[in-house]
């Protein structure tokens, strides 16, 4: 192998099967159809392997890291997270309905689900699976693909603990759900496999903030799963924060799919993790669809971030905007991978992606790649990348007015940001989120 | 307050200003004219304190210390404002927020206390009207797809707001319409007081019947090579510079 990992990758691989046989052993009480979706991905996942750098979709971001470990399972009950370390770090709103997960297990105590109302089920899996609704079995796994997918079938191989969340027709949920995924020091040289299911009926309407933080600079891998089915005429806002520890792993895939006339709209922060990877991945099978795909990554010293997006234009008339940002310092690495798939059937299609990086120091590098795949002949598809450094006019003209260097380097970074936290419709997120960014420039410009 | 000195300076390696002195009290206003190329703005920018330009040799004293010594926030905190020819477009920051941070600096420099940001709105309704601005300006980015104009009269805006003492009109007049050109003028003359002083950079006499100057200076080839009363203008505007190069 190219990257001389053979060896360390056949040794975690072992402990990973090692560890998929305990835990088939152990876990009896499974329903059968979960039992064999975990055993078809266990096998896609030792079949396919760790993907390298000539796998395209992963040109620009080696996991040699990732593989090159064995990262064990977390032991139950080992989480002692306290609930304001986590609600600090999580950038929400304390009123919000919340579950959250420490080391990848659900914490009832820290978890307060009450404010979502009686008409929308939230459950944690293994609750679900002892309920047995029919709808969990239908849709877990049913949009996350695993082959040749080697993290979701990672996840999908584990998949144990998590939130499955419905919201019936014609229901609007009252307040944003915030689900904070929470690792401490025990999470040290572990996998956590966070899942989640969201199934939004017709004409329903869902935010969904979904935390990863940290109390500590803890080394390990998180890899979470989510998908999300969006009924006809139905409206799912999802924030993802990616505040991971900095010696931390994240990757993070989530699939939406969309019905006739629905909303999705993406919103990826990320400022944590030595190496990040997001993939935020819609198709659009209904008409009159509309997906909106945003981020922002703030990102220093040597971390590594990866967005990856992918929109599949199966139905005509649907449209995808997507804007993704980044601030890059020290010699730290962004990657932006933005593919869009437009059917033959899907005539009338629109979409616009856009991706901007600013550069703060010489060593920081960003790799941009679109890829549009375009077989309708009436469509109008665009895409457009630029990487830049701060304008030493706009600098100049600052400091001409009184302002300090420091200062006037935050307030343009800020301003590079702004236009894409705009693109957060939940005020007090925004503020939040704006406020860690605005801390961070000002950091570093200190530095 | 101000004195230049035998003042050389280079835009990369070209030498632009060779040689410039000029001195400027307390309540005079300053005229410099000259054809384009002949180190006008040059002279403005790195007054001050343009990254863009070395200055090689020469001196600048202002308010009896080495200007050249100071950085350009610096030299804004202590009463240098440079009306820029073409301001510079900041998306993303509101114009409101970009004054009130440029104020609140200048006054920390002079040891007073910051404004919070309802007062500075106060502040701004007089200011506003000074330059027959509409308010909702006040939230746009700054400069941010103003028109010509607009950006001209939001940098007399950012002159009401800041009071220097020392103020440098970088072809404030180009591109202005005369209606526009006069809310600039009157502008500049009703911030003009017995303590602060004012440079006019232009290329046309058109500006000075409305900021009427003490001073007219002619630069060409980066020297000043004529000076004298506002009369010079006026001649200048009948004659062309010709006269004058040739006679240098």
């Amino acid at each position: 192998m190219g990257d001389g990992r053979g060896v360390s990758m056949q040794t975690s691989m072992q402990t990973y099967t090692d560890a998929f046989a305990a835990a088939s052993a152990s876990g009896g009480s499974a329903p059968a159809w979960l039992t064999g979706l975990r055993r078809r991905a266990h096998d896609e996942f030792v079949a396919t392997g760790f993907p390298t750098t000539r796998n395209e979709d992963w040109h620009f971001t080696s996991v040699t890291p990732i593989a090159e470990r064995t990262f064990k399972t977390p032991k139950v009950g080992t989480g002692a997270a306290s609930v304001t370390d986590a609600l600090a770090l999580a950038a929400g709103e304390s009123g919000w309905p919340r579950a959250v997960f420490v080391n990848g297990r659900f914490d009832s105590a820290l978890s307060a689900l009450g404010a979502l109302g009686k008409d929308i089920r939230v459950a944690t899996l293994p609750d679900a699976l002892t309920e047995g609704p029919d709808w969990v079995a239908n849709h877990l796994g049913s949009l996350a693909a695993f082959d040749k997918q080697a993290f979701t079938a990672f996840n999908t191989a584990f998949v144990n603990d998590g939130l499955v969340v419905r919201v019936p027709k014609n229901v609007k949920a009252p307040a944003p759900l915030h689900i904070i995924h929470v690792a401490d020091a025990s999470a040290a040289g572990c996998v956590i496999h966070p899942r989640l299911l969201v199934v939004v009926d017709a004409n329903a309407e869902l935010a969904i903030v979904e935390s990863f933080v940290s109390t500590g600079s803890a080394e390990y891998l998180t890899n979470a799963v989510a998908e999300v089915r969006i009924g006809e005429g139905a409206r799912v806002h999802h924030y993802k924060v990616q505040r991971e520890s900095a010696e931390a792993f994240h990757v993070g895939t989530l699939q939406a799919h969309q019905s006739r006339g629905s909303l999705f709209h993406s919103f990826s922060y990320a400022t944590g993790a030595a190496l990040s990877r997001t993939n935020i991945y819609t198709k659009l099978a209904g008409e009159g669809a509309e997906a909106r795909l945003n981020g922002l990554y703030l990102v220093d010293g040597t971390q590594h971030v990866d967005h990856q997006t992918f929109v599949e234009h199966i139905a005509p008339n649907c449209s995808s905007r997507e804007l993704y940002k980044g601030i890059l310092d020290g010699a730290s690495h962004g990657v932006f991978n933005g593919k869009v798939f437009v059917d033959p059937e899907a005539q009338k299609t629109d979409g616009k992606q856009t991706n901007h990086a600013l550069l703060l120091s010489p060593q920081a590098r960003v790799d941009t790649k679109p890829q549009l795949e375009i077989f309708a002949d009436d469509v109008k598809c665009t895409h457009g990348a630029t990487v830049g450094r701060l304008d030493a006019i706009a600098l100049f003209y600052m400091k001409s007015r009184g302002i300090g260097a420091d200062a006037a380097r935050a307030l343009l970074t800020y301003a590079f940001a702004a236009e894409v936290l705009e693109t957060v419709e939940i005020d007090s997120l925004k503020d939040a989120l704006e406020a860690i960014a605005f801390q961070r420039f000002t950091n570093q410009v200190q530095r | 307050m101000l004195s230049i000195s035998a003042l050389h300076a280079n835009a990369g390696d070209k030498p632009i200003l060779k040689g410039i002195s000029l001195t400027v009290n307390p309540g005079e206003v300053h005229a410099i004219m000259g054809p384009n190329g002949s180190g006008k703005s040059t002279l403005a920018q790195v007054i001050a304190g343009h990254p863009g330009y070395e200055v090689t040799g020469g001196s600048i004293t202002y308010m009896n210390q080495d200007l050249l010594e100071l950085d350009p926030e610096e030299r804004a905190q202590q009463g240098v404002f440079l009306a820029f020819q073409y301001p510079v477009e900041i998306p993303g920051v509101t114009n409101a927020y970009f004054l009130r941070s440029a104020y609140n600096e200048i006054r920390k420099a002079k040891g007073e206390e910051e404004v919070d940001p309802m007062e500075f709105l106060d502040l701004m309704e007089k200011k506003l009207k000074l330059v027959d601005m509409d308010p909702a300006m006040l939230h746009r980015s700054v400069n941010a797809g103003f028109s010509g104009g607009e950006k001209k009269r939001n940098e007399i805006l950012q002159m009401a707001v800041l009071e220097p003492k020392l103020a440098i009109l970088d072809e404030t007049d180009s591109g202005l319409d005369i209606d526009a050109l006069r809310i600039v003028a009157d502008g500049v003359n009703a911030l003009k007081r017995p303590d602060n002083a004012t440079i006019v950079v232009t290329h046309y006499q058109r500006l000075l019947n409305y900021i009427v100057p003490d001073f007219v200076h002619v630069l060409a080839g980066g020297k000043i090579v004529k000076s004298g009363g506002k009369e010079l203008a006026l001649e200048l505007e009948q004659r062309g510079y010709e006269w004058v190069m040739d006679a240098a």
